[in-house]
């Protein structure tokens, strides 16, 4: 079993984070990546070309995650890949013993630095979540035996804060029926969005099915949320958030401020089971944050069962 | 094209910009055709719509599937939004829906396909 599925089984608050892309400088360069946060979190993400631009493969990071003594969640997205080289990489990842999976439909490649790529998009999401589901059952799409079966921990994303909002709860319901067991939740800069989220997961059941990791972006300038707002799909910064910031006597600071009270608010979520922390720096941001908020090094979780507030 | 096709082109492209998949699932998803995505999701939408619900990738346009979400609800199955809808078969591209949904060939889904209602 995974480490984030056994967290996650025994009911521990989970800290998850994403990788920073790699291009190039070898197992230190994966290192010096997730030094900074590595006794806080239970598994990091080995993310798959961010944002539509080309990096070191997932597999690759993840394969190297994990020879280091981190824990990988390997991002997979549709984007880039028709279902057979999907099918390879799940098999492939499996045979490195990552059970991990996270599936995402992925940024469009015009979001990138190679807009005149073409898109595959073969399956989508939902699709590639049932994929991997067939692969846990031992065959390929085909009916092709694998055997034996790879094990693996499904995961994906939802965006609370992109429309239709009202729908977003349903869409996630249907990531669980393909497969999904953990959602790491888009960035959200609205609170109130998030709230509604959880309010209808509850009432939907959603919470009882599926482990939900709400994310958190750590910023160190107000520039850095400007970017964000106007570069990153699906992700809005409020006006008066950044405005916040820009007037502070400290900008660094005060954006600290707003991923911390981000971060509090998201756990006191009934239903929360961890939270997905983003840093776009190479610094101890994370673990900084993990500190503020409260939350015990990995190693005192698993022996003091630090245990996630209970969903009602 | 055969002249069926020909013909289902003819009435479903000027409504429905249909791109003749050859598997057509409007009836689920509030009569808006999904190809029309630029990621063609058959389980949209994306986590990509903009604030104002247009599309990421042309902005220009309203997401597909904000306007699919938003049309089921008008429909008396609107739950069947809630579908997971296989894969595409890409051989079907350009046959008739119509003559596939007759026959039952676009029904027929990979044999290690299977996901609970």
């Amino acid at each position: 079993m995974s480490r984030l599925e056994d967290a996650l089984a025994a009911g521990r608050f989970v800290v998850t984070s994403e990788l920073l892309s790699v291009d190039a400088g070898g197992l230190d360069a994966v290192h010096e990546r997730f030094a900074p946060f590595e006794e806080y979190v239970d598994a990091t993400n080995a993310t798959d070309n961010t944002s539509a631009h080309a990096h070191a493969s997932p597999l690759a990071v993840a394969i190297a995650l994990g020879r280091l003594g981190m824990e990988p969640i390997l991002q997979l997205t549709c984007r880039d890949r028709n279902r057979l080289a999907l099918e390879a990489e799940i098999a492939g990842a499996a045979l490195h013993g990552i059970e991990n999976v996270l599936c995402l439909t992925g940024d469009d490649v015009t979001a990138g630095d190679e807009p005149e790529a073409r898109r595959v998009f073969d399956l989508d999401s939902i699709q590639l979540l049932a994929l991997g589901a067939a692969m846990a059952r031992g065959t390929y799409l085909s009916g092709r035996t694998i055997d034996p079966a790879p094990r693996l921990f499904l995961g994906a994303v939802e965006n609370p804060g992109a429309p239709p909002h009202d729908y977003r709860v349903d869409r996630a319901l249907k990531k669980v029926r393909a497969g999904a067991r953990f959602l790491q939740l888009q960035v959200s800069f609205r609170p109130e969005q998030l709230e509604a989220f959880f309010a209808e997961a509850r009432e939907k059941r959603l919470t009882e099915h599926c482990a939900l990791l709400p994310s958190i972006c750590l910023t160190r300038s107000p520039a850095a949320l400007r970017y964000i707002d106007e570069h990153v799909p699906g992700i809005e910064v409020p006006a008066e958030l950044i405005e916040r910031c820009e007037r502070a006597s400290d900008p660094e600071a005060e954006c600290f401020e707003v991923a911390f009270e981000l971060a509090q608010h998201a756990r006191s979520l009934p239903g929360v089971a961890g939270l997905h922390l983003i840093s776009f720096r190479r610094e101890a941001g994370i673990a900084r944050l993990c500190e503020r908020l409260g939350i015990p090094p990995r190693a005192e979780r698993e022996t003091s069962g630090h245990n996630r507030p209970v969903a009602v | 094209m055969k002249p069926v096709a020909l013909l289902e082109a003819a009435v479903k492209k000027p409504i429905f910009g249909c791109h003749m998949c050859g598997q057509c699932v409007l009836h689920s998803t509030g009569l808006t055709c999904p190809m029309e995505c630029p990621k063609t999701l058959r389980n949209g939408p994306c986590g990509g719509v903009r604030p104002d619900g247009r599309c990421e990738v042309k902005p220009e346009m309203r997401c597909v599937w904000v306007k699919a979400v938003e049309r089921s609800r008008r429909l008396p199955w609107a739950e069947e939004i809630h579908d997971v809808r296989p894969p595409v078969d890409n051989r079907l591209e350009g046959t008739s829906s119509w003559v596939n949904l007759a026959t039952g060939r676009d029904k027929q889904t990979p044999k290690g396909w299977h996901v609970a209602a």
